[in-house]
């Protein structure tokens, strides 16, 4: 055991109650105002549920875009050396330190149908981006993109190339070598960076109210319609809207961890570092 | 401890002290608690009150303002900011502050002219020329119209709009709610996007060239103009609009505790003086002081504008029925 272990688990435990449980069981206390009835009204009420999927879809699309294209990033900016990689380093992290109302806006300006973007893609393919669902997902997808690809880094970094040499050897063909033998070890440090990146795009605001176009039923993600109803002074309203999303991101965060845990016991790979 | 550690530790104690001994060397002062395009009103506003509370008292006050999204304003004040004044740009927020007896229950009675030392109404902002020949509300829901508006729900800016179309709707002959309704229901229809703000929903006009109007405040006009230059678009007033009012207030229980109810109640007292006015007619805001409104005349053409008070019978009324949960707004979209 370490030594200090009780004082350092007390020191947790405190602080984790301090800094999350304590907010979290304000805001149950404040929708306990409502009855479990009135509660069920405006957590199930047709725009409610229609934001519910907003959020929730275009916030699982731009992980799994996050995830694809930022294992890709992430395994060039290791292993491929280029000039200028310091840079494309450093950019990576930018969506970090801009402040997201300035991402919103920059976003809508690029891609609406009179924007450099926006333009061409309404010309030629017909798409319209800005102010519709499609620029929700342009922007969590950029709000969220950091976290996978510095998830998988110091893991890809740990990859000895000599594994990669006696796949080859043992015969298999690239594509091999890569499904069988690297990508098990990455899955553990890929869905950590996934789940991340999810589970920041539920909770953003900032830059999607400027890109969304906020029609109710259509293109309103749930924190504008907690927002909405704050605006009424309805703050029972507000926390029951909050109490679910949470409930439903605790949900599927559990779930994706549980996914985690079991691959990493299956593959032995850099898992339990991440968890 | 190493050398680079005890400076660093150093520095950060002198800052904490700084932090725990600012109040103190502040000079005796009100905060004003504002709405977000206050800003450069008041910025105007407060010097001139200082340099005449001192030449009165010789005193030297410093006022102090805050700005955000009004709504987001007043509930700090409502969990503990120490506002002394709240200045705000809808009653429904100074109402909620009343309610929750901060604020005097009436305080509308308090100053002159419903306690909103000046005015402004919603006009309508075009493309140059108006190549869409809008007029007037009716123009706007014609088929292939598109209008910029910011959230009716979540904004100032949006609820003035939305009603502003709803007592148009009223006026006409045979008007009553359900005309106004199915009225602003295709005012709706011809809203492809719902600005996050005021500010917002200018950008989206104004730089991203989205829509044939934008419904805005008259003071909003000018400060577009400024911005983006005068030949860019053409402002049109329709037949009638709606009044907006700011309601000024002052903060029961922080201005005795703090003492500075004389202070608070002079500042306020000021926005009606001659001087005052001034300032808001130079920000584009229409003065309550007739011989400062004949002055300015030339930027505040006649338009016709009802209150939210006498259509209908004030914000406390109008905001259930119309932003509430399952109000108008609700029933257009179907929102059950």
């Amino acid at each position: 055991m370490l030594p200090g272990f009780g004082v350092s688990l007390g020191l947790t435990l405190t602080y984790l109650s301090i800094l999350i449980l304590l907010p979290l069981s304000g805001l149950l206390f404040r929708s306990a105002s409502l009855g479990l009835d009135q509660f069920w009204r405006i957590a199930t009420s047709a725009q409610a549920v229609a934001s519910y999927r907003v959020t929730f879809g275009a916030s699982f699309l731009a992980a799994l875009i996050n995830a694809f294209f930022g294992l890709i990033v992430a395994w060039i900016l290791v292993r491929t050396p280029f000039p200028g990689k310091r840079f494309v380093d450093v950019l990576v992290d930018l969506p970090f330190a801009l402040p997201t109302a300035v991402a919103g806006i920059t976003l809508a300006t690029l891609t609406a149908n009179t924007g450099w973007i926006g333009r061409p893609l309404e010309n030629i393919f017909g798409i319209r981006v800005a102010f519709t669902p499609v620029g929700i997902v342009v922007a969590l997808t950029f709000i969220s993109l950091p976290f996978v690809v510095r998830t998988l880094q110091p893991v890809i970094e740990d990859i000895e190339p000599e594994i990669e040499e006696a796949a080859a050897s043992l015969g298999a063909s690239r594509f091999q070598t890569f499904v069988r033998v690297l990508f098990p070890g990455l899955l553990p440090a890929l869905l950590t960076g996934f789940t991340l990146s999810f589970s920041r795009a539920i909770g953003e605001y900032g830059s999607v109210i400027f890109i969304a176009g906020n029609l109710p039923m259509v293109s309103e993600i749930t924190p504008l319609l907690i927002l909405s109803k704050l605006e009424q002074y309805d703050i029972p309203g507000a926390t029951a809207l909050a109490l679910v999303m949470l409930m439903i991101s605790f949900a599927l965060l559990l779930c994706v961890n549980t996914l985690q845990w079991w691959a990493a016991d299956r593959h032995g790979g850099n898992g339990e570092a991440d968890a | 401890m190493s050398q680079t550690c005890r400076e660093v530790w150093k520095v950060f104690v002198i800052l904490a002290s700084m932090l725990v001994a600012a109040p103190v060397w502040a000079a005796p002062g009100l905060l004003n608690v504002s709405y977000d395009v206050a800003r450069d009103l008041y910025k105007d506003f407060n010097p001139q009150f200082e340099k005449h509370w001192k030449e009165k008292t010789g005193e030297t006050v410093e006022v102090r303002q805050s700005h955000g999204g009004s709504s987001k304003q007043v509930r700090s004040v409502a969990d503990g900011l120490e506002a002394d004044v709240v200045t705000m740009n809808q009653a429904s927020d100074v109402n909620f502050l009343a309610e929750k007896g901060l604020v005097a229950s009436d305080y509308a009675k308090k100053f002159p002219d419903n306690a909103s030392p000046y005015t402004s109404t919603m006009v309508f902002i075009v493309r140059k020329g108006n190549p869409k020949a809008l007029k007037d509300w009716n123009d706007l829901v014609q088929p292939g119209v598109q209008i910029i508006l910011p959230h009716p729900k979540n904004t100032g800016n949006g609820r003035y709009s939305y009603l502003a179309a709803w007592i148009y709707a009223l006026k006409q002959p045979g008007g009553n709610d359900r005309t106004a309704q199915e009225f602003v229901g295709k005012l709706l229809k011809n809203t492809p996007l719902f600005a996050a703000g005021g500010r917002d929903a200018t950008t989206s006009f104004m730089q991203r060239k989205q829509g044939d109007v934008l419904i805005s405040f008259e003071s909003e006009a000018e400060l577009i103009a400024k911005e983006f230059g005068k030949g860019e678009f053409d402002i049109v007033y329709p037949s009638l609009s709606i009044q907006a009012e700011f309601p000024v207030a002052i903060v029961e229980k922080v201005v005795d505790k703090k003492g500075t109810r004389k202070l608070a109640e002079a500042y306020l007292n000021y926005l009606w003086s001659p001087e005052g006015q001034e300032v808001m007619a130079q920000n584009y805001l229409r003065p309550r002081n007739p011989a400062v409104l004949k002055k300015y005349e030339a930027q505040f053409p006649p338009i016709k504008t009802y209150s939210v008070d006498e259509v209908f019978g004030g914000w406390s009324k109008a905001t259930p029925a119309h932003f509430g949960d399952g109000g108008s707004f609700d029933r257009i979209y179907q929102i059950k």
